[in-house]
């Protein structure tokens, strides 16, 4: 065990991906000597070579493209997209030809061994375009996985479940996280199962649901609900795509109760999806409306991020709307 | 690492504009029409039976072109493109690989699948979308794929093949592999960001891949003069540092003598190469375009004249290699064959229901799963409204 950040994490998780096989490659803008705006792949090039981790030229359509063809010749390709928000260049890569890659090849080709990582989210003063959450475009895509942690020990096991699974996976990254989230991480290889979703404190009276950096914000209102004597379970969702709807729809029949939070604005985000299937298969045990705690619908404010975002305060109202419906 | 700037030229005190059109750009031509060589001509690595390869694959590709129409104006088969006119292109290009590099295509490049071996029964199975289909009856007709063959399963968004073969190649180069990756596309699809993507992305990234344009003057309706500037798409090469080649497209030793001496240098360098044949897309985009809307038959008549089937005919004639009587049996045979063929795979069932799920992940998910049953209820439930899968699970 050591204590590790996020990006410790990640780093040491790319690192035990590159030894274990050399056609493992990791490219994106400034990943190569620089190691990443955010150092998440700092000393990869070093150890590993100029060939097999590398800056590329700034074309988001094109490192994706790139790592579609290099994935589907075999190697084990990881593309990191410097922000979220700048990953709709690639979008048409992603959704209609990494996600579709062996479906339409009828399985004589597939780019299973592609992972895409890309820090997500707000909270660090980076307005519109450096904060955006866009797990719910990439949901509505059959073909994709789509995997978010919150803490270290999260990122390194599901990373390295990500680059081993064969399908090709998105990987976004908490960036508000980054540096702000440690804690005891194993030094030695383990995975995460992929598609399970994780419950981190169980309870009886309402499910507590999210992702992410919003996990920590959840937990937070859960304290301040307990000071009132409300016991929440609370459940880390882990990968957006496929979900567990196994562990969620069964916590939502034990306590009655379901409030889900996202950082993505609430029309048409992955909250609304799992509040339609929990409402379709927990009906009968539902004891008030399920409570959507989410980003306001415009595009992600500066000045007042505080007032847009889906805070602990915010969280802990709709904790109470939903107990005392 | 180096931020010096690549500077190439002399300096000026007064505003000195390089002209848009400026780049001269060299056109191959090996062989001419009625079959000869141009003087000082350098033949590409042929022999007698390659050479009869190249030209069966020609006649083949020609005649499995205007059956397709044919079937699809009785209503047999939804959907078809011909390459007519342009097969050289594609033929040739093949013809100057080795069977392991990878070819990425656009759609209009059948001819090096047929090239590299695909039976006339993997054809038509894709293009009757039934159970035999390697493509398991997902995409449109002529969206071939064959791993076996080293031929990239065909997407029908334009262009995203171009930066995936930068890709591509550049896994075989880490490798180490004695192979290239080859990758077609149309002059249209050179206006698509992938187009500039890839490009670019192959000289910084050093990967030994082959960009073959087939530069036939149209996509769908609008002619080249509409879709770009400048001296055409091999002018794009030199702007991103690319050894460029631009060549006849009609000219079936041209493309191939270009082909071989491309990868040679792709290869040795771990360097792309780009290579512009031009030609004339003498047919109609698909069969569901009409090209009188958009075009003259003055035009058409003229690149009629310079078919590029016949133009090897004529060389291989001139060789004592290759006579009319063959030639007549030939097309005759593939007519039969592929009219048999079409009477065949048309009957073949659909895929299995089961089919629906599969292949979207390596594994179908449980959600997948409980779709699937709840269709198949559905099916039994009602069976007459889904005649090709109702009673067969």
């Amino acid at each position: 065990m050591a204590q590790m950040n996020l990006l410790h994490a990640i780093n040491n998780a790319l690192d035990i991906a590159m030894n274990e096989n050399d056609r493992t490659v990791c490219f994106g803008e400034d990943v190569g000597h620089f190691g990443g705006v955010f150092r998440a792949t700092s000393g990869l090039q070093d150890k590993y070579g100029k060939t097999r981790c590398f800056n590329t030229p700034l074309v988001e359509q094109g490192i994706i493209g790139f790592a579609n063809g290099l994935a589907a010749q075999g190697s084990v390709a990881i593309a990191e997209i410097q922000f979220a928000d700048y990953i709709f260049p690639a979008f048409d890569q992603i959704v209609n030809e990494a996600a579709k890659f062996r479906y339409r090849s009828g399985n004589e080709f597939d780019v299973g061994k592609l992972t895409i990582r890309s820090p997500y989210g707000g909270g660090i003063a980076g307005g519109l375009y450096h904060s955006q959450s866009p797990e719910a475009y990439f949901a509505h895509t059959p073909g994709l996985k789509v995997v978010i942690p919150r803490n270290p020990y999260q990122a390194k096991g599901l990373l390295l479940a990500s680059i081993r699974d064969d399908n090709p996976v998105i990987f976004f990254e908490p960036k508000r996280l980054y540096r702000a989230s440690t804690g005891e991480v194993p030094t030695e290889d383990y995975q995460l199962p992929l598609g399970k979703a994780d419950i981190v404190q169980t309870g009886t009276d309402i499910t507590l649901l999210a992702w992410g950096a919003q996990m920590e914000i959840i937990e937070k209102a859960a304290q301040m609900a307990l000071n009132d004597g409300i016991s929440c379970e609370i459940v880390d969702l882990r990968s957006i795509l496929p979900w567990d709807v196994e562990t969620i729809t069964n916590s939502v029949m034990k306590t009655g109760r379901l409030l889900i939070s996202q950082e993505a604005p609430l029309t048409a985000g992955f909250a609304s999806e799992i509040a339609a299937s929990v409402q379709q298969e927990c009906f009968l045990h539902l004891e008030s409306p399920i409570e959507r705690v989410c980003g306001l619908d415009t595009p992600y404010p500066l000045a007042l991020e505080k007032e847009y975002v889906a805070d602990h305060l915010k969280v802990y109202e709709a904790i109470k709307r939903s107990v005392n419906f | 690492m180096s931020t010096e700037l690549y500077i190439n030229g002399p300096v000026v005190h007064t505003p000195t504009f390089i002209d848009g059109h400026s780049v001269e750009i060299p056109e191959l031509k090996i062989l001419k029409q009625d079959g000869s060589v141009y003087k000082d001509a350098e033949l590409p690595e042929i022999d007698q039976a390659l050479a009869t390869k190249i030209y069966q694959t020609l006649a083949f590709h020609r005649v499995l072109d205007e059956r397709m129409v044919a079937s699809q104006r009785q209503g047999r088969l939804s959907f078809y493109m011909t390459a007519l006119g342009e097969e050289a292109a594609s033929v040739g290009g093949a013809a100057g690989l080795e069977p392991q590099d990878m070819i990425m295509t656009q759609y209009r490049e059948q001819g090096a699948l047929m090239f590299r071996g695909f039976s006339l029964e993997n054809f038509m199975n894709q293009m009757f979308s039934n159970e035999k289909d390697l493509g398991k009856g997902r995409q449109m007709p002529i969206h071939y794929g064959s791993k076996e063959l080293n031929y990239m399963t065909i997407s029908s968004p334009l262009a995203t093949q171009i930066p995936q073969a930068t890709g591509y190649a550049y896994g075989q180069k880490v490798q180490g592999l004695d192979a290239v990756t080859l990758c077609y596309f149309g002059e249209g699809a050179a206006s698509e960001g992938d187009f500039h993507a890839g490009l670019n992305m192959a000289a910084v990234q050093e990967a030994p891949v082959i960009f073959f344009c087939r530069n036939n003057g149209y996509a769908i309706s609008t002619p080249s003069d509409e879709q770009f500037k400048g001296n055409g798409i091999a002018s794009r090469g030199v702007g991103y540092g690319i050894k460029t080649l631009r060549v006849d497209g009609n000219d079936i030793f041209a493309v191939l003598k270009a082909t071989q001496v491309a990868r040679a240098y792709a290869l040795k360098e771990n360097a792309p190469v780009l290579i512009e044949a031009m030609s004339y897309r003498l047919g109609a985009h698909s069969t569901s375009d009409d090209p009188s809307g958009y075009r003259t038959k003055e035009e058409e008549e003229k690149w009629q004249s310079n078919d590029p089937i016949s133009r090897m005919k004529n060389w291989l004639l001139a060789q004592n290699w290759w006579d009319e009587k063959q030639d007549k049996a030939l097309f005759e045979q593939y007519r039969e064959d592929v009219l048999a063929a079409v009477k065949v795979s048309e009957k073949i069932q659909k895929p299995h229901i089961d089919t629906l799920i599969t292949d979207v992940y390596d594994v179908p998910t449980t959600q997948l799963q409980a779709q699937l049953d709840d269709v198949k209820a559905h099916v039994n439930k009602y069976p007459d409204a889904y005649p090709f899968t109702a009673g067969k699970f």
